[in-house]
């Protein structure tokens, strides 16, 4: 089998990474373009997935000098990098990470020229090395390299300069770098989810919007919970926020301004206007508004004007989701009697039900692929996550709860964040994630109960 | 190069589902609230503020204040007609009273749905009051879904008091 090398160093600016520019001058020249991926054969599971994950050793990047940056020692920068590395790479559920605890520290030279044979005896199939160093601009360089220990290559190098206080998000990205070469997939690490932190008796709860890392890291409450908060949404830039609020007693889409702090009603209407969502473009939002008892699903320009009506069937049409492409609306709607989705242009025309089968459906995703629409299948007393192709084939449940509700999808379409209710009178909610396969069920951490998780996508 | 491992393991369950139906809450009632006001001489003589929220629910009956609904249904019945009459029998005669109707689901629906469907069970008692000659501009309608259950039970029987509509007096 033929050695070749895989380079990825479009991030890499020698004028900003004096480091990685000198030891490359000084390596073997190597190619400076993008090669293109390999089209070989994939191994498809054939077992469990416990057994068949690749173990990738992660030791604490290295530093050049142990430096103290705005109050972060590099040195433990090092390790807590390699540790939220680690942490994405096990959520995944594909890969086995190993360290930093409990296996070598390495050296700073070891960064780029790493002792294979001895992460080969530790089984390690990949080692990432990376480094941390203060940049001598108040900042931080953070380089990370993943390498095949038996074919003692390098596959993948990302570098960045960055503020102190954005180290997490350094790890997400040579997360991401790290899982999209070894899985073939879009990076979706390097996201943020805004959600519904919940605390309170049952009949009472305070419901209050907040936002955090796709980690759980990075956690902030946005609303201070006087009103009600539920059903938030980032914009797609992750500057603005909609959702709904009972702020005066009254149910209102609000956009919240994340970096000014400030809100504005969507639309003024005497009527309750909820169950809102951005157009993948940022310029458009979906509401619902019930007039009289009777919702309909509306559009408006995200800058405000005169809203356009999409449905006018009696009966409720809620929520909606707009395809990757813009060109799409899939909602739910109980026209035939119970909830179930349907699909329609933006334009309001063409509307058809997309979902049969048993029980009702609701709270429909399109993917960021385009491939799959995620909803919420309610029979028997339960809900459970599902998805289904936009045509309505293909319907598959991925969870199995009493109450699983309201997914939402990562950034490349391969995970959903959902969120999970226990019954009775002490029942609780909070976040999980299941990913397509429907075998890497997971619960996020957050500080309180939470509710009605937003994924937004990679970050700009 | 190492081949690389993808996944590809599907899970297809189908399920069947059953839209529930149930009875109606039965009458449990809560100790009558007390009243605070001055006796102005009016009312029934314990205080009680004519108009005021204590002095409905003196009039109505402590559970008067609501009407109940089956699963995923908002059509106002014999025995929600009876108790809005009784509602309406008051508010004529405090006619300078504005009321907010509350309409609520129980937890087995999805929050925007059951936002909707709240919406449609108090704009149903409202509209009933109106029929009665209520002025329906005194009646605000807001929707909690299923975000304030009455009972906090995931039973049959707590389900049945959380599908409501409750009229609650907010001032003049």
């Amino acid at each position: 089998m033929t050695l070749v090398r895989y380079l990825m160093a479009g991030v890499l600016a020698t004028a900003s990474l004096p480091a990685i520019a000198q030891d490359q001058s000084t390596a073997q020249p190597q190619p400076t373009i993008q090669l293109p991926q390999p089209e070989g054969p994939r191994e498809s599971i054939t077992g469990t997935l416990s057994n068949e994950r690749t173990v990738i050793a992660i030791p604490a990047l290295a530093t050049s000098s142990v430096q103290n940056v705005a109050g972060l020692r590099t040195d433990s920068l090092g390790r807590q990098i390699a540790e939220v590395i680690a942490a994405d790479l096990e959520r995944s559920g594909l890969y086995d990470p190993m360290g930093p605890s409990g296996i070598p520290a390495i050296s700073r030279a070891e960064v780029q020229a790493p002792r294979f044979a001895e992460w080969q005896a530790r089984n390690a199939e990949n080692v990432v090395h990376g480094f941390v160093d203060a940049s001598g601009t108040g900042g931080l360089v953070v380089g990370c390299y993943l390498y095949d220990t038996a074919l003692g290559s390098e596959l993948v190098r990302k570098g960045f300069e960055i503020q102190p206080g954005d180290w997490r998000r350094a790890a997400h990205k040579c997360a991401d770098a790290i899982y999209s070469r070894l899985s073939g997939e879009a990076p979706f690490f390097d996201s943020r989810v805004a959600y519904i932190a919940e605390t309170g008796p049952k009949g009472n709860r305070i419901k209050r919007l907040a936002i955090m890392d796709s980690d759980g890291g990075n956690h902030r409450f946005i609303t201070n919970g006087q009103a009600l908060a539920i059903s938030p949404r980032f914009s797609p830039d992750y500057k603005k926020i909609v959702y709904v609020s009972y702020l005066n007693n009254r149910v209102r889409v609000f956009i919240y301004d994340v970096a000014a702090g400030s809100q504005k009603l969507v639309t003024e209407s005497a009527n309750a206007t909820f169950a809102p969502r951005w157009s993948p473009d940022g310029t458009q939002i979906l509401y619902s508004m019930a007039v009289n008892g009777n919702t309909d699903i509306y559009r408006i320009s995200a800058n405000g004007g005169t809203p356009v009506r999409l449905t006018s069937t009696p009966g409720i049409d809620v929520g909606g989701s707009f395809s990757p492409d813009g060109k799409k609306i899939v909602f739910e709607s109980d026209r035939s009697g119970g909830q179930q989705i349907y699909t329609m242009n933006i334009d309001g025309s063409n509307q058809q039900r997309i979902s049969f089968g048993g029980g009702r459906a609701a709270t429909p995703e399109w993917s960021p692929r385009g491939d799959l629409i995620a909803f919420t299948r309610m029979g028997g007393g339960e809900f459970r996550i599902g998805v289904m192709t936009p045509s309505g084939g293909g319907a598959r449940m991925l969870t199995n709860s009493w109450q699983d509700e309201a997914p939402t999808w990562s950034p490349n379409g391969r995970v959903i964040q959902f969120f999970r209710t226990t019954p009775g009178r002490e029942g609780k909610s909070s976040l999980w994630q299941v990913d397509l396969t429907g075998v890497n069920l997971r619960r996020l951490p957050t500080p309180q109960d939470g509710s009605d998780p937003s994924w937004g996508p990679v970050l700009p | 190069m190492t081949i690389r491992k993808s996944t590809a393991m599907i899970a297809a369950i189908t399920m069947l589902a059953v839209g529930a139906c149930a009875k109606k809450a039965p009458d449990t009632l809560p100790p009558a609230p007390e009243g605070t006001g001055t006796d102005t001489g009016a009312g029934t003589g314990t205080g009680v503020v004519p108009g005021s929220q204590e002095d409905f629910l003196a009039s109505v009956g402590a559970m008067g204040d609501r009407v109940f609904f089956d699963y995923d249904q908002y059509n106002v019945d014999a025995q929600d007609q009876a108790t809005l009459q009784t509602q309406s029998q008051w508010l004529q005669r405090n006619p300078a009273v504005r009321v907010t109707l509350e309409g609520h689901a129980d937890e087995r629906g999805t929050r925007d749905y059951n936002i909707a469907l709240g919406e449609r069970r108090a704009n149903a008692a409202k509209n009933y009051l109106a029929s009665l000659g209520v002025d329906p501009s005194r009646i605000q309608v807001i929707s909690y879904g299923k975000e304030r259950p009455a009972e906090m039970g995931s039973t049959e029987e707590a389900y049945a008091k959380n599908r409501r509509a409750v009229t609650v007096i907010v001032g003049r």
